[in-house]
């Protein structure tokens, strides 16, 4: 035997056959967690600020002056809206400025080189998106104890919500984080769709407030949909029952993540 | 034996461009073999339609038998790819980028490795640095660790060695060379013809998407018979039956083509013959690069 071929015979590749591989979506779902936490100060407390000074001006203003529920102040109204609204808002954040980020710095090829499939790198991204929600959305609940304790009435529904709607935000990160070249584009998708929708999806208001042309244009944004059944679930008053809002939810957010799954499968702007 | 990396009629455009027009290749396992060619030949091409990153518009790529599309999981998991552009991560230290990289290959336990590329590739002492801080050097030797982190039984270095030093060039080589003496595949694309031709027994030589050449180092080389003769002269004026040899002048440098060994004696005698004083000669065997520009030329 030449020394080549006992060289070969000595050989440890491939790694395959000391470890069984496991899959790779739990060090992607790993590696989103860790690159949001390392900049948690930007990514999670900043919105709590940013939530607690809302809470703070609009609660000043307008408590005494309107009752959107009966028997409820409007400063406790309003904690779930801005709950909603900041997980909603992080968890697009999270998956759209990781994705954006990562193909325009070219890092991407990391993800994109392993045996990774759309499905995996989906989970993953989308997973990470709903743990920033939930740790920012967690963080209001907890600091606005201390100022107006607002006890949950139905945790069932409150976590069905916080859940559904952060996937779905976060789905929707995920398509925008693809079809975004530049960062300008991610914002406008931020600050065009994003923002006006939470804005005006009953965060700061009861629907039933509202002429009733917005009231029926508010019923096709979804985003009013998790708002209104994330609130049941603190008050037990809705605008909508909350199985229809959670049917609502539960199928764009669905859909989204097909479309997502879809575009990660193609390569859409990943794999030229 | 199945090829280490065997392509059929690969075909991709970009547009207008028809980057790869039906690349034929096989590569057997345990060779070190060179991709060559121009900007724009189609190489990272070809290295992105073999890792999954590009898809191709047509013809079939495996790695190990396994098909880059059909059976990509596979086909990815026996591939690492240096990338040509310098990218890293800058949210990560060199180790947590390692680490990572070997966890989306499925690897959790794979610390020991990690510390011997580290060690290899002289970055043990910056390994809890985050990659900003290092220099262009260091995250390139980052790439390449985290292209070896799951031990691949096929390597592709594309210009793993473009504007580093020569100490990283060394010690990757060296590195490069023990993987390939234990059995790993590598396949490597560079502007420094002298690294390919020191280290590949084989080179394929891509022009406008083509495969124009294909052979071993050695038979390459040896296509090519003719000699270049150094000759400086104590004046500037060449004896005229010897002008036609000229390829180039600089002052009293001639640069002579000669057919073959035998080719020197004539030459040597036209110059005794004018009483020409010879300050220096030297006869110089054509090297890879020399090969590689006729090539190009000529197809």
């Amino acid at each position: 035997m030449t020394p080549a071929q006992t060289a070969k015979q000595q050989t440890v590749f491939p790694v395959n056959s000391e470890q069984k591989p496991v899959s790779g979506f739990y060090t992607l779902l790993y590696k989103e967690m860790l690159r949001f936490w390392k900049v948690s100060f930007q990514t999670v407390f900043a919105p709590l600020l940013t939530t607690l000074l809302y809470l703070l001006i609009f609660s000043h203003v307008m408590t005494g002056k309107v009752e959107m529920f009966p028997g409820v102040p409007y400063a406790n109204f309003l904690i779930p809206g801005l709950m909603m609204m900041a997980m909603l808002q992080n968890a697009f954040a999270n998956t759209s400025s990781s994705l954006t980020q990562s193909k325009i710095t070219g890092n991407i090829v990391f993800v994109l080189l392993p045996p990774l499939s759309h499905w995996e790198i989906f989970a993953a991204y989308v997973a990470a998106a709903i743990v920033r929600g939930l740790a920012v959305g967690f963080g209001i609940w907890l600091i606005t104890m201390w100022f107006y304790p607002t006890p949950m009435q139905h945790p069932f529904w409150i976590l069905a919500f916080a859940l559904c709607g952060t996937a779905f935000a976060g789905a929707l990160g995920v398509i925008a984080g693809i079809w975004a070249d530049k960062f300008d584009q991610m914002a406008a998708f931020q600050n065009f769709i994003i923002t006006p929708l939470t804005f005006l999806a009953g965060v700061f208001y009861s629907i039933h407030s509202l002429p009733a042309f917005w009231q029926k244009l508010s019923h096709l944004n979804p985003f009013f949909y998790m708002i209104d059944g994330f609130r049941y679930g603190f008050f037990g008053h809705s605008d909508v029952t909350p199985w229809a809002s959670l049917a609502f939810v539960a199928v764009s957010a669905l859909a989204l993540s097909f479309l997502a799954v879809e575009l990660l499968r193609r390569g859409y702007k990943l794999r030229h | 034996m199945t090829p280490a990396v065997s392509i059929r009629g690969a075909q991709k455009r970009f547009g207008a461009v028809h980057a790869l027009r039906g690349v034929d290749l096989d590569i057997e396992q345990g060779e070190f073999f060179a991709l060559l060619g121009p900007n724009g030949a189609g190489k990272t091409t070809l290295i992105s339609l073999l890792a999954g990153l590009t898809r191709p518009d047509g013809g079939s790529l495996q790695v190990l038998g396994h098909d880059v599309v059909k059976d990509y999981r596979q086909a990815r998991r026996m591939l690492g790819v240096v990338p040509q552009e310098l990218v890293f991560d800058p949210f990560f230290t060199a180790r947590e980028m390692l680490q990572i990289q070997s966890g989306y290959f499925g690897l959790r336990h794979n610390d020991a490795w990690i510390d011997e590329l580290l060690q290899r590739l002289h970055l043990s002492d910056k390994a809890n640095a985050n990659m900003r801080a290092l220099s262009g050097g260091m995250k390139r030797r980052v790439l390449v660790a985290q292209a070896l982190v799951h031990k691949p039984p096929v390597i592709v270095l594309d210009e793993p060695t473009a504007g580093v030093d020569v100490e990283l060039r060394q010690v990757l080589w060296a590195f490069i060379r023990e993987l390939n003496s234990q059995g790993h595949t590598i396949l490597l694309t560079t502007h420094y013809l002298e690294e390919a031709e020191s280290l590949c027994k084989r080179v394929a030589m891509l022009k406008q998407g083509q495969i124009v050449a294909l052979d071993t180092t050695d038979n390459l080389l040896a296509r090519f018979h003719a000699k270049r003769l150094h000759v400086t002269l104590e004046g500037e004026s060449l004896p005229q039956a010897l002008r036609a040899l000229v390829l180039s002048q600089d002052k009293n440098k001639f640069v002579l083509n000669l057919s073959d060994y035998f080719a020197l004696e004539p030459v040597t005698q036209e110059l005794r013959k004018a009483g020409a004083n010879v300050l220096e000669m030297e006869l110089v065997q054509p090297d890879l690069e020399e090969v590689f520009v006729t090539i190009m030329r000529d197809q």
